[in-house]
């Protein structure tokens, strides 16, 4: 036998005559999102009965969407606002403050539970045959079901503290779908990370709390960008165009008067988006075949 | 001469191979119990984590260790052996969904596991549960409402099916979740231990649910531990032995050397 000789086994043989192929190859890309597309049902379906499982769960059900980012910020305006007096530098802090809050809260939460959405469902996995990208995708559906009430206390609380109502709300819609985008395509990254690696699911908090605080969502990048930006410039252009600063920006620009959001903030939101969701899907499909191993 | 020749296709037909196992081994990975006397402190793991070596509690486990077979259309195939032969986790490979250490499995569809439990919610309604699991099994929502009336009327859970799951008995979640996973046919249907549900009289409607499906599958495997109810659908058994095949052939004479090995 020579060296690039095929070793074939009487039983490949016999399936290759018979016109079987193996079984766990490799889908295309093209035919794995088709086969998504046909299972958009059973996607819609698994993210709303889930919320509304979760919600029957506890006492207060959907109120704690609402509570949480509520306390958080409660948390955040006592620390910075009262003691670090972040209220005297920045304008309409208590506005400014909520809507960074709430926006990291939507990525946040979307790829943690996207980082879970494999092993929390591995019994699902391993019963039955569907596209894996479905459950990262139908989880992001769910914060994003979620988020949606939620969105709707942020702009009450910004309309309480006396911003004014205005033709530039009508961007929110699109900073969240943005937003969206991109955080579904970081909840894939971590999806197949985690599915691999459990201690994922464990240091990805601590992740997300560096990145918070590295987003501007208590004070303004601005601050951080002028004392750096001397020495350090490198670091002042990575804290500009951090995805999750920029998309809380953007938010406060379309809610807030006084803070407009430079124009190539657009850009930048729509580039982190493709970048991500693309990146993120292809990443996780060329796993598909090792979920539900182990 | 004719009849000869019909005799021939049909032969051709039914004994054309459907799921073709090669070499297959399936190895699962878990983190066990530390064997006595090593540490479990946190400290220890750190050194392990900086030294690279594997933990100690790491284990594999070789459910499948070499097995080859051909499966032909028209065959009901019973797999029979001890608990941990390797039965349920052979089914998953040949279903895709335990991906092979190595070895290959061949076939020209999807062969379905029958069995919906993992995808149902316990708090949510029958009624919700229905249409889930349907969606989770590759209906359309049309089809879905199409075969709703059947699947409760055979799940005889009448009333409660507007009540969550769970306010039901175990029997009558276990009646629900059998009528939503039969009520879908496939080319190549796999079944496990799905008989032993219920009480006598759904597991006779059960059991002639599973022969219908069976006619209308091309291939079945079976995995019970009930020799009367392999013997009674299949023609053909595979007794596994630490995941490896000990006997492969007609049923009745599989069975009788199982038997006679069991009471031995």
């Amino acid at each position: 036998m020579t060296i690039g000789d095929i070793e074939r086994s009487p039983a490949s043989e016999l399936a290759a005559q018979h016109g079987l192929t193996p079984i766990g190859r490799q889908p295309s890309l093209v035919s794995y999102t088709a086969s998504i597309w046909e299972r958009r049902h059973f996607l819609l379906a698994f993210a709303r009965s889930h919320l509304q499982a979760d919600n029957s769960e506890s006492r207060l059900g959907q109120l704690w969407q609402v509570l949480n980012p509520l306390l958080n910020a409660a948390v955040y305006y006592l620390v910075f606002g009262v003691i670090f007096e972040s209220s005297k530098k920045i304008d309409h802090f208590l506005a400014f403050l909520v809507t960074g809050v709430f926006i990291f809260a939507f990525t946040q939460r979307t790829i943690q539970s996207g980082a879970k959405a494999i092993t929390s469902n591995i019994g699902l996995v391993r019963a039955l045959h569907f596209p894996r990208a479905v459950l990262p995708l139908a989880t992001s559906l769910e914060e994003f079901l979620r988020t949606g009430t939620s969105l709707l206390v942020l702009a009450l609380i910004v309309l309480g503290t006396g911003e004014p109502l205005g033709w530039s709300w009508l961007q929110m819609p699109v900073v969240i779908a943005l937003q969206l985008v991109f955080s579904i395509g970081i909840a894939f990254v971590f999806a197949r990370l985690t599915a691999a690696v459990r201690d994922v699911a464990q240091f990805l908090p601590f992740a997300m709390r560096i990145w918070m605080y590295l987003s501007g969502v208590m004070y303004s990048v601005t601050t951080l960008t002028d004392k750096f930006g001397a020495n350090h410039e490198w670091a002042a252009t990575l804290l500009t165009i951090n995805p999750a600063s920029i998309y809380i920006e953007l938010s406060r620009g379309a809610l807030l008067a006084d803070h407009p959001a430079a124009g190539w903030y657009w850009y930048a939101a729509v580039a982190w988006a493709v970048i991500a969701f693309v990146l993120g899907f292809i990443f996780f499909w060329r796993g598909e075949n090792s979920y539900g191993r182990g | 001469m004719v009849a000869a020749e019909g005799m021939l296709e049909r032969a051709a037909k039914v004994g054309r191979p459907t799921v073709v196992v090669d070499d297959l081994h399936i190895t699962y990975r878990v983190v066990g119990p530390r064997p006595a006397g090593a540490k479990g402190d946190g400290a220890s793991a750190l050194s392990r984590v900086l030294s690279r070596k594997q933990a100690p509690g790491m284990r594999e486990i070789k459910a499948i260790r070499g097995v080859t077979f051909t499966a032909n259309h028209g065959d009901a195939i019973g797999l029979i052996g001890r608990n941990g032969s390797g039965k349920s986790t052979l089914l998953r490979a040949i279903a895709g969904l335990l991906p092979p250490e190595a070895g290959a499995v061949y076939t020209d569809c999807q062969p379905s596991l029958l069995g919906v439990n993992a995808a149902l919610i316990q708090t949510l309604s029958g009624t919700q549960n229905v249409m889930l699991g349907g969606l989770a099994m590759g209906m359309t929502p049309t089809e879905v409402r199409e075969k709703y009336a059947s699947i409760v009327d055979f799940s005889g859970i009448g009333d409660f099916i507007d009540l969550p799951m769970t306010a039901y008995s175990s029997g009558m979640s276990a009646r629900l979740r059998f009528a939503i996973a039969a009520s879908v046919s496939h080319d190549v249907l796999l079944i496990d231990e799905a008989l032993a549900t219920g009480d006598a009289e759904f597991r006779r409607k059960s059991e002639t649910r599973i022969r219908e499906l069976r006619d209308e599958a091309g291939t079945v495997f079976l995995v019970s531990h009930g020799l009367g109810v392999i013997r009674e659908t299949c023609n053909r058994a595979i007794w596994l032995d630490k995941g490896l095949i000990k006997m492969d052939g007609d049923v009745d004479t599989v069975l009788d050397a199982y038997e006679e090995l069991v009471e031995r």
